[in-house]
C-alpha cells in the first residue's frame, strides 16, 4: 500500500496534464500552414495584446476586401511574441507595442530584408500614452500622479521587465516621484484587472486600456505621460508564408481607415 | 501493505526475469522526455557568473519567500487536510462523494482560475474580503499571507488524496482492538490510526510542499508580484524570462536543485520508512 497514494496522485496529475494539453491546443494560435485550398490564403499576424480590438475590427474589413482570405492573430505581450518569432514561429506580420522589441526582432534577422530596406525596422503606425486608471468610484480620490505617492494609497504597476513598466518608470522619473506599488503585474491587462476589481486604488495603464475597460474604470490623464509615449511599429517578417497579403495588411493599418480605427480605440498618431 | 508485499514477493520476482522491451523502450523515452528539458537548463546555464547571480539579494529573497511560504502552506494543509481525509475515508455522511470530488477540483482547474476565485472571495471587494477590510482593516491580496493561501488552495488536494488512500489501506482491526480495550475515539485516532498512516501523511506532505513551491498561476493572480513580499521563485523566473533569459535559467536551476535536495532527503525519511 506504500505507494498507493503516490500512484493515485500521479494518475490524477497525468489526467490533469492531458486535459490542459488539449485546452492549450484548442486555444493556441494554430500553425499557419500554407494555403490549404481556396483561392487566397491565410495571413498570420502577431500583434501586441493592446491591439486586439482594433486589429480584429480591421480584419473584418480586410477579409471583406480580399475574398477568400483569413486573418489569423496571435495576440500576446510584445516581448513574448518577439521570442516566438525568434524561435521560428511561422508568421507574416509583427506589430509590437514598442520599438525596442521590434529592434530585437530586426537584430535577429527576423524582418524581411527587402521590406526593411525600404521601410526601416518597422513602420510606426500608432502611439499610446499612460493614464492613471482608478475604480469607477475612485475610493482614494486620486486626481494626479502625486496622489499615488500618498500614504495609504495602493497602486499596481507593470513590472519593469515589460514595456508598460518601462514607460511607468520613465513617467515617474519625469515627475520626480518615488512610488512603491503593492504589486508589479506581469502585463498591462493584469494591472487593469486589479483596478477593475477594486483591489488597488489606482494603476498605471495605457489610455487605450482605459477606453477598452468601459465604465468599470476611470482614466486620469497626467502631464508627465508625455515623457513616456510608446511607438507601435509594424513590419513584414522574414520567410513570411504570405508576403503579398502581409504587405496589403500593413498598407491597411497605415491607411486612413486604419488610422481612424486606431484613433477610435484611443491610440495617438505618430 | 499486504498488497504491496505480495506484488514484490520473492516468488513473483523470480518469475519476472528480464523486463520485456515493449515496456522498457517507452519507459526510457518517458524518462528522457522528463529529464532532457532539465538537462537543457544545465547546459544553457551561464556557469561563469553563477556564483554572483545566485547570491544577489533579490534571488535570495525570492528563494527564502518560496521556502518559507511553502512550508507554512504545508503545515496548514496538514492541520486542515488530515482531518478532512479522515472524514472522507472513515465516515459516511450525505454528499461525501460530492465533497471528495470538490476537494480534488484544484488539481484539474488551471491555477490562475483558483487565483481569480480567491480574489473574488478574499479580495478587498470580495465576498468575505470586504468584511475583513471593513471590520478588521485586513486586506489579504498583495501580502505573503495571500501567497500561502494560494499555495494551500492548489496543494491541499495532494495531501488529502494521499492521506485518504493511506487510511483506506490501513488495517482497521488495530483500531477496533484499541476501541474494545477501552480507548476513546480521539485516543484511537492519535495513538493507533495516526502512527499507522504516518508514512502516507509524510508522502502527502512532501507532494504538497513540492506543489506549493512550484505554485505560479494562483499566486500571481491573487497575491500579486512584489519582491520580498509576494514574489516567489516561480514568479521571479517568469519576470526574468521577459528581459534576461539567462537570469531566468539561473533562478530555475536554483529552484530545481533546492527542491530536488529537499525532496530526496524527505522522501528517504518518509517514504522508505514504511
Amino acid at each position: 500500500m506504500r505507494d498507493t497514494p503516490l500512484r493515485l496522485v500521479a494518475a490524477l496529475a497525468a489526467a490533469a496534464l492531458a486535459l490542459t494539453a488539449c485546452a492549450d491546443r484548442d486555444t493556441g494560435p494554430g500553425p499557419a500552414g500554407p494555403d490549404a485550398g481556396g483561392p487566397a490564403g491565410e495571413l498570420t499576424v502577431f500583434a501586441a495584446a493592446s491591439l486586439t480590438d482594433v486589429f480584429e475590427s480591421l480584419a473584418e474589413e480586410f477579409e471583406a476586401d480580399n475574398p477568400g482570405t483569413e486573418v489569423v492573430f496571435n495576440f500576446a505581450g510584445s516581448s513574448e511574441l518577439a521570442a516566438q518569432i525568434g524561435s521560428g514561429a511561422p508568421a507574416d506580420v509583427f506589430a509590437a507595442a514598442n520599438t525596442d522589441t521590434m529592434a530585437q526582432v530586426a537584430e535577429g534577422e527576423g524582418l524581411d530584408r527587402e521590406w526593411a530596406d525600404e521601410h526601416g525596422d518597422g513602420a510606426v503606425f500608432a502611439t499610446n500614452t499612460l493614464q492613471i486608471a482608478v475604480p469607477a468610484d475612485n475610493p482614494a480620490g486620486i486626481e494626479g500622479l502625486d496622489d499615488l505617492a500618498r500614504d495609504g494609497v495602493s497602486a499596481a504597476f507593470c513590472a519593469p521587465e515589460v514595456p508598460c513598466g518601462a514607460a511607468t518608470a520613465t513617467a515617474l522619473d519625469a515627475a520626480g516621484l518615488d512610488v512603491t506599488p503593492v504589486t508589479y503585474e506581469e502585463d498591462v491587462r493584469a494591472v487593469l484587472t486589479k483596478v477593475e476589481l477594486g483591489e488597488v486604488d489606482a494603476g498605471l495603464v495605457y489610455r487605450t486600456d482605459v477606453i477598452a475597460a468601459g465604465e468599470a474604470v476611470t482614466g486620469i490623464a497626467f502631464p508627465e505621460a508625455d515623457a513616456a509615449v510608446n511607438d507601435y511599429p509594424i513590419a513584414l517578417l522574414a520567410d513570411a508564408p504570405a508576403p503579398d497579403l502581409a504587405a496589403a495588411w500593413i498598407d491597411l493599418v497605415l491607411s486612413e481607415t486604419g488610422a481612424a480605427a486606431l484613433a477610435d480605440a484611443g491610440f495617438g498618431t505618430p | 501493505m499486504t498488497r504491496g508485499s505480495a506484488r514484490t514477493g520473492p516468488a513473483l520476482r523470480a518469475r519476472s526475469g528480464r523486463p520485456p522491451w515493449p515496456l522498457v523502450l517507452p519507459a526510457l523515452a518517458g524518462v528522457a522526455f522528463l529529464v532532457l528539458p532539465l538537462l537543457g537548463l544545465v547546459v544553457r546555464a551561464p556557469w561563469h557568473d553563477m556564483g554572483r547571480r545566485v547570491t544577489e539579494p533579490e534571488v535570495l529573497a525570492a528563494l527564502w519567500l518560496s521556502l518559507s511560504t511553502a512550508t507554512v502552506a504545508t503545515a496548514l494543509c496538514l492541520v486542515l487536510g488530515v482531518p478532512l481525509a479522515w472524514l472522507l475515508a472513515r465516515t459516511d455522511f450525505p454528499g461525501r462523494r460530492i465533497v471528495r470530488a470538490l476537494v480534488t477540483v484544484p488539481l484539474v482547474i488551471p491555477p490562475v482560475v483558483g487565483g481569480v476565485a480567491l480574489l473574488l472571495v478574499l479580495g478587498r471587494n470580495g465576498l468575505l474580503g470586504r468584511y475583513l477590510d471593513a471590520w478588521f482593516g485586513i486586506t489579504v491580496p498583495f501580502t505573503s499571507a495571500a501567497v500561502v493561501l494560494a499555495q494551500v488552495f492548489v496543494a491541499m488536494p495532494f495531501l488529502v488524496i494521499s492521506v485518504e488512500g493511506a487510511l483506506r489501506g490501513a488495517d482497521r482491526r488495530y483500531e477496533e482492538a484499541a476501541a474494545t480495550l477501552g480507548a476513546g475515539r480521539v485516543t484511537v485516532f492519535t495513538r493507533v490510526t495516526l502512527p499507522m498512516v504516518l508514512p502516507g501523511i509524510g508522502a502527502g506532505a512532501i507532494l504538497c510542499w513540492a506543489r506549493a513551491l512550484g505554485e505560479f498561476g494562483a499566486t500571481i493572480t491573487f497575491a500579486g508580484n512584489f519582491p520580498g513580499t509576494t514574489q516567489t521563485m516561480p514568479l521571479a523566473v517568469y519576470m526574468a524570462m521577459q528581459r534576461d533569459p539567462e537570469a531566468a535559467i539561473v533562478l530555475s536551476l536554483v529552484l530545481l536543485l533546492v527542491s530536488l535536495a529537499v525532496l530526496a532527503t524527505l522522501r528517504e525519511k518518509w517514504v522508505n520508512a514504511a
